[in-house]
């Protein structure tokens, strides 16, 4: 049993190390899209959620997954999608959220309720900090980005949309 | 040389969701006619990443209903290989793109629809149907948010994008009846708690389209007179050319991959 709870755990390890190919400094375990790794009769199987239905990363994900375990010498992994519980930006680690600032793009408001996006939001500037921003658009270079304005600094930015 | 159609077994829950899937692909498909000549870049984005929402969803509607239907079908056979009377979508969504202000008018009383539709699906006892939905009703939220605030803008805006908002709601507000018609597959679905009963949403539809509507200082028809036939695929000559374009490599080389 030791020897499986090892190996699933370093599995585990590998998989998480998969970075987004569109932000590529998350990984998938930062953004919350790795949901689970289990060992089946000798072979890893891999769960991960897809953040928006429309995700075109997920194909790439999947692939650089099976890639990195069969690197590591895992033989045969199988990667599935699963829908429930869907994703949530709340499953985004702290990490996660100071490494998208330190990118660039602002993070996602924690626990943000569904209906909180029909109130105001407020978004903090990556770049000077200022929360004098303003929406430019509610749909940026990717379906889980915004594209925000400062107004104190005037830069634009990306903003990592609430979902 | 022409591929031949497929043949589908439509049960009551197949139909159902090949319905659902069907509406998302079509409305996909026309929001994707805009790419590249959107009236500015922001919406060029947004009307491109709402497409790819609505085909991530018909994906995985297609996916379910090959699996419900347990035959050869897959979802590039269902998008690519259904001719014209097999295509279950609503007729309101494969109504041509027109001009912005059509094509927001389109998606604003589909999205109004669609965000109460995916919210109820949450519920239902299928549990595959309910996790879709937990997916697509944060994505239609957004949908109708953007499409709201558009409505307003051209609504309240100039005299020209007024009288064009006002001539779209017009011309396609007769096509907003079918989202709440059922026939007697979808009943029994109904009483058994997998489908939605869209009557039941009816209510709340009226008043977020009205308000709206209101706010945009436009107005709603005063006709209840209601088209009919996407659901039991007598469509409008729009989808024939549609399909004629969202199918012809797969036509054209059968089972072509790249």
């Amino acid at each position: 049993m030791f020897k499986e709870d090892q190996l699933r755990q370093r599995a585990w390890d590998i998989a998480a190390g998969v970075v987004d190919p569109e932000i590529p400094v998350l990984t998938i375990a930062d953004l919350g899209v790795l949901r689970d790794v289990a060992l089946n009769e000798g072979c890893i199987e891999v769960a991960i959620t897809p953040t928006y239905s429309g995700c075109p990363a997920m194909n790439m994900i999947t692939l650089e997954i099976e890639l990195a375990l069969e690197r590591a010498g895992f033989r045969g992994s199988k990667v599935r999608t699963v829908l429930s519980p869907a994703w949530t930006t709340d499953w985004m680690s702290e990490e996660g959220r100071r490494k998208l600032r330190e990118y660039g793009i602002a993070p996602p408001r924690a626990a943000s309720s569904r209906r909180a996006l029909f109130g105001i939001e407020r978004v903090a500037c990556p770049q000077c900090g200022s929360e004098d921003t303003e929406v430019l658009s509610e749909f940026g270079s990717t379906a889980c980005k915004a594209l925000w304005r400062c107004k104190s600094c005037r830069e634009p930015f990306d903003y990592f949309k609430c979902h | 040389m022409a591929t031949a159609s497929i043949q589908v077994s439509e049960t009551p829950l197949v139909l159902y969701v090949l319905r659902r899937a069907d509406d998302a692909l079509i409305l996909g498909h026309r929001l994707s006619e805009w790419c590249g000549h959107a009236p500015m870049l922001e919406e060029d984005m947004a009307l491109a990443n709402m497409a790819l929402d609505l085909l991530g969803q018909a994906r995985e509607l297609y996916s379910y209903a090959a699996n419900v239907e347990g035959k050869a079908n897959d979802e590039d056979k269902f998008a690519y290989l259904r001719d014209v009377r097999q295509y279950r979508n609503l007729l309101l969504l494969e109504q041509p793109n027109g001009d912005f202000a059509r094509t927001i008018v389109r998606q604003f009383l589909y999205s109004a629809f669609a965000d109460l539709y995916w919210r109820a699906m949450m519920n239902s006892a299928d549990a595959m149907l309910a996790a879709i939905a937990a997916k697509s009703e944060k994505e239609s939220a957004y949908h109708l948010r953007h499409s709201s605030e558009w409505m307003v803008r051209l609504g309240d805006g100039t005299e020209e994008s007024h009288g064009r908002a006002q001539g779209a709601i017009d011309d396609l507000w007769s096509f907003t009846g079918e989202m709440f018609g059922i026939d007697a597959s979808e009943r029994a679905l109904i009483d058994a708690g997998i489908a939605v009963d869209p009557a039941s949403l009816r209510p709340q539809w009226i008043k977020t389209v009205s308000g709206i509507v209101s706010e945009a200082t436009l107005a709603l028809p005063k006709s209840d007179w209601m088209q009919q036939g996407g659901r039991s695929g007598r469509h409008s000559e729009h989808l024939g050319h549609l399909l004629s374009e969202l199918q012809s490599m797969q036509r054209t080389f059968p089972g072509v991959t790249w």
